[in-house]
C-alpha cells in the first residue's frame, strides 16, 4: 500500500497466522453439520485469512496468494454451484433443490441430502470469501485512483 | 421541541409496554408456538422439522438442515444478495482506465 518498506515482523506474523485461520474456516464449513457454522461463517473466516496477508504485505505479495482478477469469476462460480445443484435435481426428475434426486450412486436418500447440503455450503463459502476479497481489493484500488 | 420529543418517547414507551404486557410468558408449554397444531388446526412445520430433521438428512444439527434443505431457496436468495453486493462494489469502485470519463 502506501509505505515503501515492509515490516518483516508483521509479515512473518501474518504469514504464520493466516494458514491457521484458513484451516479453521474450512473446519467451520465442513463441520457445519455437527456444530454451529456453515458456508457464510466459514467463508468469512477464509476471507479473513486472505485479507490478513493483503493488509500486512501489500498487493504484490498478496497477488501470489490469490489473484485479484479471479475474485469475480469465483464468486459467480459459487452461485453456479448452488444453482447447478438445484438444476441437476430438476433434470433428474425432482423438484428444484431436491437433494434426493442428485445423481450420486450408492447412497440412500438421507445421505444424499447430507452431501447435497455440503455441496451447497461449499458454494456459499466460495462466494462469501471471494466477494469480501473483491470488495477490499476494489476499495484499495479506488483509493489510489483518487 | 425538546419536550415534545421527550413526550413522544415516553408515549411510545408506554405503547410498547402496553403491547408487551399481553405477550405470552416465555417457556409456557400452553403457548401457541409450542403447540403441535396451528390456530386453524393444521400441523405446524417447526414440529415436523424437530422430529424429522435427523431422519431426513442424517445431520445432527437441525439448523443446518433447515437452512440448507428445507429453506434452501431462502439461502440461495441470501447468497445472491451477497453476490449482487460484491458486483455492485466492483462496478462502482473498480479502477477505470485513463481514457474513460464518466
Amino acid at each position: 500500500m502506501t509505505n515503501k518498506e515492509q515490516s518483516p515482523i508483521i509479515l512473518l506474523g501474518s504469514r504464520f497466522l493466516s494458514p491457521y485461520i484458513m484451516v479453521f474456516g474450512f473446519y467451520v464449513i465442513f463441520h457445519g453439520h455437527y456444530s454451529p457454522g456453515g458456508g457464510f461463517q466459514g467463508g468469512t473466516l477464509l476471507a479473513a485469512s486472505l485479507l490478513l496477508i493483503r493488509i500486512a504485505s501489500g498487493t504484490e505479495i498478496a497477488s501470489l496468494q490469490f489473484k485479484d482478477y479471479l475474485a469475480t469469476p469465483y464468486a459467480a462460480l459459487g452461485v453456479l454451484i448452488y444453482f447447478g445443484t438445484g438444476l441437476t435435481a430438476i433434470f433428474t426428475g425432482g423438484y428444484f433443490l431436491d437433494y434426493e434426486q442428485l445423481p450420486i450412486p450408492g447412497l440412500e436418500a438421507a445421505d444424499l441430502r447430507y452431501w447435497g447440503i455440503l455441496i451447497v455450503e461449499l458454494g456459499i463459502g466460495l462466494t462469501v470469501m471471494t466477494v469480501l476479497v473483491l470488495i477490499y481489493d476494489n476499495m484499495v484500488k479506488g483509493e489510489d485512483y483518487a | 421541541m425538546k419536550y415534545l420529543k421527550l413526550l413522544l418517547i415516553i408515549a411510545f414507551t408506554l405503547v410498547l409496554l402496553f403491547a408487551a404486557s399481553d405477550l405470552p410468558y416465555r417457556g409456557n408449554p400452553d403457548n401457541q408456538m409450542n403447540q403441535e397444531v396451528s390456530m386453524t388446526g393444521t400441523e405446524v412445520p417447526g414440529n415436523y422439522y424437530i422430529q424429522e430433521a435427523y431422519n431426513d438428512a442424517h445431520t445432527p444439527n437441525i439448523v443446518t438442515v433447515i437452512l440448507g434443505d428445507y429453506r434452501s431457496i431462502d439461502t440461495l436468495g441470501e447468497q445472491i444478495v451477497i453476490f449482487t453486493a460484491g458486483l455492485i462494489c466492483f462496478l462502482l469502485l473498480r479502477k477505470r482506465g485513463e481514457g474513460d470519463d464518466e
